[in-house]
């Protein structure tokens, strides 16, 4: 279960830049071949974000698709495991351009400073 | 841990080495040590803030507690509501760290290898069969992961050879700052071989780089041939496959063939090696793999062994 570590990972990322202040949400984007699942991350958020910065805050997720170019025929495809043909050439030498994300791609404060703990 | 400069506040890790009793030691960045027992912590709650986007200009290394302030990166008038666009990487700092663990192996000549598999792949015994081979050809050092208990570490100690053992509580694979701590505690010696033994998992351990030179996949035979098929992230992230427990095919209905194609599909760049810690098949290769690696990573000098290392002729009885 990585995602915990992965989600915990997030909420301090978060809580830093929030420098004090609330956050209201949280957008990250996950690649669909990262190995990370988003319902994990969205079951761990509450969790992790309680007694932070970030309690209550909404997650988003943006999932991105697999995306790959092949090497042979130059078509830019899209995959949906790991390992994959090149669906127009059949060629294995797939290189992979999107879909192994895992960023956080922006938040949200609402101004209003938390008191000092 | 806060994650700009990856100072430790709160920790769930332990780290023990076999025969210091029950001692929990803890290294802060800044070299202070302190021992004591605890539980399971909770989520890292960051206490201060770090301005991420001057990156580590304000850092230096500091004890748990906090004595300076860091320059904030938001001073927001008002109470507006208003988003920051962070495109951060949420693993970048353990990237940073590993990058860090890497310089200071690579610095010192030391070949780092991180094994990792699913339980029950014959990693430990394999270990044992690797330290008491070369034991007196190489130095080497050991780190063991596991959730919990110091039962490897201790195996490993049977060898002679020195072993740190990381008890990650609920983690399900080690992280680069483990390992940076863990180094502080086993301090490997100068153009050594430090094996890392990961927690028995296919699946995490493929995300976290701890600063190694190479993963080295364990596959045992009576796993099944599409296992890298299953678990492509660690099949892809490994340099080398050790396909282990090879005496068992003939008891078996695996195809071997097979399985490395598979293995080979998704990493055509891994090096495989069929190998047995029962028969010693395959070993020599893998033993010579190891050598030459070593050699690479800078070891020139020859080993002396020492009077506490057992002699190469009581090895060879």
């Amino acid at each position: 279960m990585h995602e915990l570590s992965i989600t915990r990972n997030v909420v301090a990322i978060v809580s830093e830049r929030a420098a004090g202040q609330r956050v209201t949400r949280v957008r990250l984007e996950i690649g669909r071949l990262s190995a990370i699942m988003p319902d994990a991350i969205r079951f761990c958020f509450d969790i992790c974000a309680e007694n932070t910065p970030a309690a209550g805050a909404q997650l988003e997720i943006d999932e991105i698709p697999g995306r790959a170019s092949c090497n042979d025929c130059g078509a830019e495809v899209e995959l949906i495991a790991l390992v994959g043909r090149c669906p127009n050439c059949d060629s294995s030498g797939l290189r992979l351009i999107a879909g192994q994300e895992m960023k956080i791609r922006e938040i949200e404060l609402d101004g209003e400073m938390e008191p000092c703990a | 841990m806060c994650v700009t400069c990856g100072c430790s506040n709160t920790d769930g890790v332990t780290l023990s080495m076999p025969g210091d009793g029950e001692a929990r030691e803890h290294v802060h960045a800044d070299g202070t040590r302190h021992t004591h027992t605890h539980g399971f912590a909770a989520a890292p709650l960051p206490t201060h803030a770090h301005d991420a986007v001057a990156g580590l200009r304000n850092f230096r290394p500091h004890g748990p507690t906090h004595d300076h302030a860091h320059e904030s990166a938001l001073s927001v008038p008002g109470r507006d509501a208003h988003t920051i666009q962070l495109e951060t990487q949420i693993l970048g700092k353990n990237q940073l760290i590993a990058e860090r663990n890497r310089s200071w192996l690579a610095g010192r000549g030391i070949l780092a290898l991180n094994l990792v598999s699913s339980p029950g792949s014959g990693k430990t015994t394999l270990l044992e069969r690797t330290l008491t081979d070369l034991k007196t050809e190489l130095k080497i050092g050991v780190i063991e992961g596991d959730q919990a208990t110091s039962n490897d570490a201790e195996r490993i100690r049977a060898t002679g050879v020195r072993a740190v053992q990381i008890n990650t509580g609920t983690g399900c694979h080690l992280e680069a700052d483990m390992l940076e701590r863990a180094l502080g505690m086993l301090k490997p010696e100068a153009a050594s071989l430090l094996l890392i033994e990961n927690v028995g998992n296919l699946v995490c351990p493929a995300l976290f780089d701890l600063g190694e030179r190479a993963k080295v996949v364990i596959f045992s035979v009576t796993e099944g041939e599409d296992k890298p098929l299953k678990y492509p992230h660690m099949f892809g992230a490994a340099q080398v496959l050790l396909l282990s427990k090879i005496d068992l095919v003939p008891h078996l209905r695996y195809d071997v063939e097979r399985a490395v194609a598979n293995a080979l599909t998704v990493n055509p760049q891994l090096k495989v090696f069929r190998v047995s810690s029962y028969t010693g098949h395959g070993l020599a290769e893998w033993y010579d793999w190891l050598k030459r690696e070593l050699a690479a990573c800078g070891n020139v000098a020859p080993f002396q062994p020492d009077s506490a290392r057992p002699s190469a002729a009581a090895m060879a009885s």
